[in-house]
């Protein structure tokens, strides 16, 4: 079965088996090409840790439906799993357990591995919010929360108005910048909630001192705009997702802007393509909302350019991703959960915008299933 | 099962789309039914293993050969078997539910049962009965005729009555008991007072009135309604499983005392080897507690601590089962 399942993926989908048990391919001119260049698929490494083995055999399920981009959310609030360099301490204190961990060796095995498989990986470093863990390996990182007058003794996000969050950044990016080495690094910027920031009398001092009124979004974008220039200042480009653009935040022309949130997403792309940014899409392809029966066909039948907007508009949707975030996922649910229902979106990113129907592509997915049992087994 | 202490394990073994068990009596019905007569077949032998396996476990086999409905891929293998279908005066060339007027159909479910009998040793049978869609029946001209003969009128559900009591006294004769899916007590079909009725509906009828009912008219209920783990949602479905209280119904001690327990179903139409055990367990962990515990047994916090630290040791058990909610395991499956 090895011809089956080699790199030359295209040409492994016309084998097939005649009755006698031969394999065959017909003489055929292959032309083709994908329809949108970022055809990415998020994995969640801190809800859940994922060992090894179960990113690596996602890098080559990947591959089998022309999947070219790990989106790999590797740190969060519940845990942090990526061992640095320069600030050990993180994982240390941050992650599950000693053995929870990703040490350099294996960030540098799993980008290898997508490498060798035409895949690129972008990390995110998903700040200021979503950023609890970091707070246990590194002091003074987070907002302290306040009721009236006291510390809590809880943690916000990460505390904007010092100035050693911004050394911290400057060297932790550092480290980041040079071993991902995908000209891309995503800076998250989700879901700031602000109640902790408002309850901190030194953070509304400097609220008042900058003259951002009450208006937090104005202190997140503050923020966010310094992040930006270190990471720039590192010749790195940056994917941040659709709150950092909606909240105004100053962005650089090459930003991609990432739109997550359901509620109306095709507006969203027009905003973010009208005003000259990159998009790509991942609101109607959260893989990790499972519900009962063929739910890939919901999938399958989104189509990315159906927003209002013009021509150059729709040229700044440069693709899409699937994602698969950790609460309920970890190496004992994710390779089904995941395929082939992200096969859907792999055929939608790479097919014409006109291969659309539903009975054909059920029966194409179905066989295109049995050969990744194969090909995933032979592994 | 073992480690959560289930102890029974319903086999639905054949149904519409294949038919994988291999009779000696009519090797035609997996030769033609199953999805692959060599390879996706369970042999003579595939079966006693799984009967032995369970009872070294303290786990009972109770196997279900669903009729009149659910039969298609019976036909193939039993020619004569199913109704065929009608449009207008001609067959269509599809079929229905199994002929309930034909001799042929009871010679046929007296052998096979007969072979079946003897295979599982458990007392019971499960004999299905769910689903009957009469629509086929209504379309062949013979049957409208034995209608007619029988003074049954246009109520089908008398014909499917007719059919499930030959049944039920076949299976009796045989010296098993039987279980049945509740459409055949809500089809006021006759049956033996020790039948337990499987109620698995939660519409038209709330299934805590079916239980009501059912325990009412003298029967015996097994709980599979709220447990359908086939159904799948986002989140922490594993709570409303774990909420569910078999006995909250109206009625009477005695009819609270037929309620002899509850199975969790994961139909096969979205499941495989693929996925079948992250997707059972440890969500069936839920639904083993409320089985096995007091009905006092209800604190979801509690019930969630225990159910995760449970589920770890799963893992440590070689059993793949999924994570409840974020966290993690000493020892991660598959290893670090």
């Amino acid at each position: 079965f090895f011809f089956f399942c080699p790199g030359l993926e295209t040409f492994s989908q016309l084998v097939h088996e005649d009755d006698y048990g031969s394999f065959l391919v017909n003489e055929s001119e292959i032309d083709d090409f994908p329809r949108f260049a970022h055809r990415g698929i998020l994995l969640d490494t801190s809800r859940h840790y994922l060992p090894l083995k179960s990113i690596l055999t996602n890098l080559d399920a990947m591959a089998f439906n022309k999947f070219n981009v790990l989106h790999w959310h590797i740190v969060d609030d519940q845990s942090f799993p990526y061992q640095s360099i320069y600030f050990p301490e993180l994982s240390d204190k941050g992650a599950y357990s000693r053995n929870h961990i990703y040490t350099p060796t294996d960030v540098r095995l799993v980008i290898e591995y997508a490498r060798l498989r035409g895949i690129r990986v972008i990390p995110e470093f998903d700040t200021p919010g979503h950023t609890q863990s970091w707070g246990k390996g590194q002091k003074d990182l987070l907002t302290p929360c306040y009721s009236g007058e006291q510390p809590t003794g809880s943690f916000g996000p990460v505390n904007p108005i010092l100035n050693t969050t911004y050394d911290f950044m400057t060297k932790f990016f550092k480290e980041i910048s040079s071993v991902f080495p995908d000209a891309y690094i995503h800076l998250g910027g989700d879901e700031v909630n602000f109640d902790c920031w408002k309850s901190n009398p030194e953070v509304k001092e400097f609220m008042k001192k900058q003259g951002f009124g009450t208006d937090y979004a104005k202190l997140e974008s503050y923020y966010i705009q310094k992040i930006l220039d270190i990471v720039f200042s590192y010749n790195k480009e940056y994917m941040v997702w659709q709150e950092v653009f909606d909240n105004k935040a100053q962005l650089k022309p090459d930003t991609v802007v990432q739109v997550w949130m359901e509620n109306n997403y095709a507006h969203e792309l027009s905003s973010v393509t009208g005003a000259g940014f990159t998009a790509i899409l991942a609101a109607p392809w959260y893989l990790d909302y499972i519900s009962y029966g063929q739910d890939w066909k919901k999938y399958y039948s989104v189509e990315p350019l159906n927003f209002p907007g013009t021509e150059k508009q729709k040229k700044l949707l440069i693709g899409g991703e699937a994602c698969l975030w950790g609460e309920f996922v970890d190496a004992t649910n994710l390779t089904p959960r995941l395929w082939p229902r992200a096969s859907a979106v792999g055929e939608r990113l790479w097919s014409s915008r006109n291969v659309t129907n539903l009975q054909d592509a059920y029966k194409r997915l179905t066989n295109h299933r049995c050969r990744m049992l194969r090909c995933l087994h032979e592994k | 099962m073992a480690y959560n202490k289930f102890n029974v394990f319903h086999w639905h073994i054949v149904d519409d789309p294949s038919f994988p068990y291999e009779s000696l009596t009519f090797p035609e019905l997996s030769k033609q039914g199953a999805f692959h007569a060599i390879t996706h077949i369970y042999t003579a032998s595939d079966v006693q293993t799984v009967i032995e396996y369970a009872r070294l476990r303290g786990i009972r086999v109770v196997a279900e050969f669903d009729t009149p409905g659910h039969t298609l891929s019976w036909g193939p293998g039993a020619p004569g078997l199913l109704t065929p279908c009608y449009l207008g005066k001609d067959p269509s060339g599809t079929y229905g539910p199994i002929n309930p007027i034909l001799n042929s159909t009871y010679q046929f479910v007296t052998s096979l049962f007969q072979e079946v009998s003897a295979v599982f040793p458990d007392f019971f049978l499960h004999l299905g009965g769910d689903e009957v869609d009469f629509t086929c029946w209504k379309s062949n001209p013979n049957i409208r005729a034995f209608m007619k003969e029988m003074g049954f009128g246009e109520d089908y559900k008398k014909l499917e009555s007719f059919y499930i009591q030959r049944l039920l006294d076949i299976i009796s004769s045989l010296g098993k008991g039987y279980i049945v899916w509740q459409e055949v007590f809500d089809n006021a079909v006759k049956v033996r007072p020790d039948t337990i009725i499987h109620v698995w509906k939660e519409n038209p009828t709330p299934y805590t009135e079916e239980m009501a009912n059912v325990t009412k008219a003298g029967y015996r209920a097994l709980l599979s309604a709220p447990w359908y783990l086939n159904r799948i949602s986002y989140g922490q479905d594993w709570m409303a499983a774990y909420q569910v209280e078999p006995l909250k119904f109206e009625g009477s001690s005695e009819q609270k005392d037929r309620v002899i327990g509850g199975e969790a179903c994961m139909w096969g139409e979205y499941v495989d080897v693929t996925n079948l055990t992250p997707r059972l367990w440890p969500r069936a962990g839920a639904v083993a507690e409320r089985l096995w515990s007091n009905a006092t047994v209800q604190d979801l916090q509690d019930a969630y601590v225990r159910l995760a630290d449970f589920r770890c040791k799963l893992l440590g058990r070689g059993v793949q089962a999924q994570p409840l909610f974020v966290g993690y395991c000493e020892n991660e499956f598959g290893g670090f």
